[in-house]
């Protein structure tokens, strides 16, 4: 997953081209706050220069007067620099905000087609280091990374061609001093730093997902006695991290001393090159001081550049590693002319297989069921049998390796995924609760939703009672991620979800999961029972009590239907069902 | 909260040096740094100004001015060295804080509040441990530096300047203490932009995290890019409030800047004056002018890095407030040796728990015993206190009031670690950690031989999955690697409970996640589990529930059914 050193190099700085072409759209704005930028630091040197001429002038002992045009200057620049500087900070910042926003937005539509099956394998304390820390890595391309080196060269030009003016041999230094120190030393510093850049990722990644995992299983850390043990593997961890860390303190400080070893060679040396060109005359001498000062007055342009370079390197390989996850394959693609979806009509799987890359056993063979507006059928099996996978298919999440599913009589392949997926809605297992109301969380499936409809699905969803004893009803907050509220209720709002839905067939995926089993018996009967609407309910459960009213219920093993048929029938026939619901 | 967080950063800093013992050394390096760099600087000023003195008005040569010319070469190699150890002390010093904030913030967790963060983000925790404090890194190497400077070097410029040239040294002497007013005036507007920057953006990150995890659910209800629209006008909305603080916040570096800059130009106006009347060398007048901008540079350059070492403080400030939080769960100062649930009953009297900051009490007043031996089942519909009643007896948690007592001993008299040696407990939602498969068993028995981790494997039905795994029980679980299901990692939590070997086990719904079959094959496996131990069976399933020896029914946090013997 992760790209290896060498053959990353190129694929890094084209992830990288390619994010900052994600937000080419501000390059207005950038190119408004690079001149803003420019123009202070000029207004800054331009400053010190004139203040040497005026001084140098001074020391001849003229009329005061002459020199009002240079005091006066000297003041202008004063005011520029401070206006140019200002409108610079808040022309940058706002770009800054637009960027990391656009950025968000770019990352996760990409992120929309492969949830959920191009993402396995991908651990939770990874996503969030990795999309949260690479996207905000990114928002500092253009400002920090790529706006300071074309502030330094618009200055330099500008500083080269005034100096060349009166000292030729001066603006060669200037331009020499401002290169070696503008652009070698960041160079140099980009090489030493990037292998210790490449594991510093990984390591800062590493220390997130135990960290996460510490947060998550503290309590039997805590039972086990695994506290010291556990303590150490985080320091392990940030000690690892550290490790990586180090070599970039000591290049930045390099860098560091270098930058002022370098501005102030320069200095030594266009002042060494000014006294001789006094001397023999050919610089007029009033100008010695200004040419000195503004040579030290320059390298304000070249300051952040070695903080650039390594910004610069960190953009590269947030956006490569942005990529790895990104560019995953898209498991199932839209058709190029979708076929308008068919109201009315019943969802059927004909002979659906699904095999996983690398696993010998198909996760689903020959599965055929068909779902009649208005009919109950369960998907009984145990886990790992293939239900969620089936589940899976009917709305897309991926595709089966062979045979099809049809909507209406149509391939859903030859639907849009979105209209699928408001014609099909699943509630599945993981159903997530974000972090606010549970009437929030319900409308999420009907946006028109009313206030009535919302509570009557929770009613339906056996929550009646609960919602009704909270004081703030259905406006309560459910914490992060649903934290603050159990198991059952979590379950339950997702499946007012699924009841609330505006949709042909509604798929639920283990609604029972969390439930004691009185609630659940009473919840998949009265599903059995409920026929007021015309939806097609297909429900996925590992427990079958309470599925008597059922149309239909297939029972799938390894990936198998191994037997389908009424309660009643398969209870007769004293089949899988007969011993699932004698366990029970 | 708001008012809290308004003056979060404030007096963090002191209490970082105070009691953070390696953050001492980047401070006193600092220190020592800042005085050697402004000796230099006066030194820099007065050879640049004789140079140029003696070549004009003086009409020197070069080869007469060399000597000067090579010191002051000394003097930059010096200057480069200072700037070289102010970027690695600074640096190296902030990765010893920060990983000495990292490792008390961890500790504290495991030790105190081992139940999790309730009603805190764990989200939030792990960002500003990991991406937060890392920004400490630019308060030791960029804006601690530039504080010592700004302190230092206005001392060391003045004393050179005052007795050179009056008029200089009062326009500087005049226009300095105008800077700090007005850094007081930035701190105050900056503070609270950046206050508001940092809770904003870990807000809006925990809005993307939010989004990014329920991006399936999103998905399966056609709400993706609905959301798209969302992060879009949320991240628009952020910017609009944030850029009116940052207009506000910026206009009083905007009147530092011009101070500075007015300043200098003043400077150069009265040297110029002085020169005219002749009351001044042209050398010393060149050093003044050098010296007035370097004089500001410090003070300016706090200013500028305030923003980035706001942030690395704000994180520190989150640090300590967490730190700072009272215990979810005590240890006494002198405990008692820990009792043996083989030896006595345990036993909860009159134990009411609520959580912090929730009013509603999870649980009532309840009695519950469960003696030597004894199979307990706690059943009763979800969200009624049954897991709570769990942790209480875990000691992960304090109870508000009541007494626990296991053979006549107070628990809250006993050493939490003590007291745990002598349990092993099924989550309702067990944790994997990045390990081997063997080592997530091991668990709780770290020492347990390769034989006993098979039977634990055996007893918890673990066998086929282990067989199916490339490299069986040395399986790396984690990242990349093989993910296990909810009802295998519920296998992998009662094996580990099995190797345990506690005298009490407590299983938090063993089988909620397992089909039927699973089930009644688990139950067998908990029915020897539980020879010669007590159990504590938390469960919804009758099937499990019937091999107990008692039932106890918790609804409400209230005990509604207690003595119903079986």
């Amino acid at each position: 997953m992760s790209a290896t050193p060498a053959s990353g190099e190129v694929d890094r700085w084209r992830a990288l081209m390619r994010a900052a072409r994600l937000v080419s759209p501000r390059r207005g704005q950038l190119i408004f706050s690079i001149v803003l930028g420019a123009g202070a630091i000029l207004a800054a040197v331009g400053l010190l220069a004139v203040a040497g001429v005026l001084i140098s002038k001074a020391a001849l002992q003229p009329e005061i007067l002459t020199l009002t045009i240079f005091t006066v200057g000297v003041r202008a620049l004063a005011f520029a620099r401070a206006l140019l500087r200002y409108g610079e900070r808040l022309v940058s910042h706002d770009l800054a905000f637009r960027v990391l926003a656009d950025l968000r937005v770019r990352f996760f539509e990409r992120l929309i087609p492969l949830v959920p099956e191009g993402l396995r394998g991908v651990r939770s304390g990874d996503v969030l280091s990795r999309f949260v820390g690479d996207v905000d890595t990114l928002q500092d391309l253009y400002l920090r990374a790529i706006g300071p080196p074309l502030i330094g060269i618009l200055t330099i030009a500008v500083l080269a061609v005034a100096v060349a003016i009166v000292l030729p041999a001066g603006a060669v230094v200037l331009i020499a001093g401002m290169l070696i120190a503008g652009l070698l030393v960041p160079a140099l510093a980009a090489r030493a730093g990037r292998r210790s850049g490449l594991r510093e990722a990984p390591a800062r990644a590493q220390l997130s997902a135990e960290l996460v995992e510490l947060v998550s299983g503290a309590g039997e850390l805590a039972v086990y006695g695994r506290e010291q043990q556990w303590a150490q593997r985080i320091e392990m961890a940030d000690a690892k991290l550290a490790a990586t860390e180090r070599p970039g303190a000591w290049i930045s400080g390099v860098t560091s001393g270098m930058g002022v070893a370098i501005g102030g060679v320069a200095m030594v040396a266009v002042a060494a090159i000014g006294v001789q060109a006094t001397a023999d005359g050919r610089l007029d001498g009033v100008l010695l001081a200004g040419i000195v000062f503004l040579t030290i007055g320059a390298f304000e342009a070249v300051v952040g550049l070695p903080d650039a370079a390594q910004r610069l390197t960190a953009c590269a390989q947030a956006a490569a590693r942005l990529e790895s996850i990104t560019e995953a394959p898209v498991p199932v693609s839209d058709p190029a002319a979708p076929i308008p979806v068919t109201i009315g009509g019943s969802l059927n799987f004909e002979n659906v297989t699904v095999r996983f890359e690398g696993r010998a056993q198909a996760a689903l063979s020959d599965v055929s069921a068909a779902m009649a507006p208005g009919s109950r059928i369960a998907l009984v099996g145990a886990s790992g049998a293939g239900k969620t996978t089936l589940a899976s298919c009917a709305v897309r999440f991926l595709d089966p390796s062979s045979g099809r599913v049809t909507l209406g009589g149509t391939d859903i392949r030859e639907l849009s995924q979105d209209a699928l997926r408001s014609a099909v809605r699943l509630v599945s297992q993981e159903a997530y609760l974000f972090t606010t109301t549970i009437a929030q969380n319900v409308r999420l499936a009907a946006p028109e939703a009313s206030e009535e409809q919302i509570i009557a699905a929770l009613t339906r969803a056996g929550l009646g009672p609960w919602i009704a004893s909270l004081p703030r009803g259905i406006e309560t907050l459910v914490g992060e991620e649903g934290a603050e509220v159990s198991g059952g209720q979590r379950g339950r709002i997702a499946l007012a979800r699924g009841f609330i839905a505006p949709s042909q067939v509604v798929i639920l995926d283990e609604p029972t999961a969390n439930l004691d089993a009185a609630g659940a018996r009473d919840l998949l009967s009265a599903i059995g029972s409920e026929r007021s609407d015309r939806r097609a309910m297909l429900v996925i459960t590992h427990t079958v009590e309470g599925l008597e009213e059922f149309d239909e219920i297939i029972v799938l093993e390894a990936g198998a239907v191994v037997e389908r048929g009424t309660w009643g029938e398969l209870i007769a026939a004293e089949g899988a069902l007969a011993r699932l619901s004698a366990a029970a | 909260m708001a008012t809290r967080a308004q003056s979060a950063p404030r007096g963090v800093d002191r209490r970082l040096f105070r009691s953070t013992r390696s953050a001492r050394v980047p401070l006193i390096g600092a220190v020592a740094l800042g005085v050697a760099t402004s000796l230099l600087v006066v030194t820099q000023a007065v050879l640049l100004g004789r140079v140029i003195a003696a070549a004009f008005p003086g009409g020197e040569e070069l080869s007469e001015v060399s000597g000067d010319l090579w010191i002051l070469v000394a003097v930059v190699a010096a200057r480069a060295l200072c700037a070289f150890g102010f970027e690695t002390s600074g640096r190296l010093g902030a990765r010893r804080v920060v990983g000495e904030l990292r490792g008390g913030l961890t500790a504290h967790m495991l030790e105190t509040r081992p139940a999790g963060l309730r009603g805190q983000r764990a989200g939030e925790l792990v960002t500003n441990a990991v991406q937060g404090l890392s920004s400490l890194e630019a308060y030791f190497a960029r804006y601690l530096p530039q504080l010592v400077l700004a302190v230092v070097v206005p001392v060391v410029i003045l004393i050179y300047v005052f007795p050179r040239d009056l008029a200089a040294g009062t326009i500087l002497l005049v226009t300095l203490p105008i800077i700090p007013l007005f850094m007081i005036l930035i701190g105050l507007a900056a503070r609270t932009a950046t206050e508001r920057r940092w809770r904003t953006l870990s807000l809006l990150s925990a809005h993307f995290l939010d989004a990014v995890k329920g991006l399936q659910t999103l998905k399966a209800n056609d709400r993706a890019q609905r959301q798209v629209e969302t992060l879009r006008e949320t991240g628009e909305q952020y910017r609009k409030e944030t850029m009116v603080t940052l207009r506000i916040a910026f206009l009083s570096s905007l009147v530092l800047e011009l101070a500075a800059m007015m300043g200098t130009a003043l400077v150069a106006a009265a040297v110029a004056i002085q020169l005219i009347n002749g009351g001044l060398e042209f050398s010393t007048a060149l050093a003044v002018l050098l010296l007035a901008p370097e004089l500001y540079l410090p003070i300016r350059m706090v200013g500028q890095q305030f923003h980035a070492s706001t942030d690395g403080l704000t994180a520190a400030q989150q640090c300590f407030e967490l730190l700072d939080t009272p215990a979810a769960v005590s240890s006494p100062s002198s405990p008692l040796p820990s009792p043996n649930p083989r030896d006595g009953a345990l036993v909860l009297e009159n134990v009411s728990f609520a959580y912090e900051g929730r009013g509603e009490a999870v649980l009532e007043s309840i009695d519950l015993t469960l003696t030597p031996g004894e199979q307990l089942a706690l059943v009763g519909p979800s969200g009624q206190g049954k897991s709570t009643v769990a942790a209480l007896i875990l000691r992960l948690l304090d109870p508000q009031s009541g007494r626990m007592l296991c053979n006549g001993v107070d628990l809250l008299e006993v050493d939490p670690k003590d007291w745990r040696r002598q349990l092993a407990w099924v989550p309702q939602r067990p944790t994997l950690f990045s390990a081997t498969l063997a080592e997530n068993i091991r668990l709780g028995r770290p020492e347990a031989d390769n034989a006993a981790l098979l039977a634990a494997c055996a007893d918890a039905g673990l066998e086929r999955l282990v067989d199916s795994m490339p490299q069986g029980l040395d399986t790396r679980l984690g990242e990349g690697q093989r993910t296990l299901s909810a009802g295998e990692t519920q296998r992998v939590a009662l094996a580990r409970a099995f190797l345990r070997d506690a005298p009490l086990v407590i299983l938090d719904e063993p089988t909620a996640h397992l089909d039927a079959e699973s089930s009644a094959a688990i139950g067998d496996s908990i029915a020897r589990l539980s020879q010669n131990r007590s159990v504590l069976l938390i469960v919804h399933r009758p099937a499990l529930a019937a091999a107990a020896d008692r039932i106890i029914t918790l609804r409400e946090g209230i005990v509604v059914d207690g003595q119903a013997e079986r």
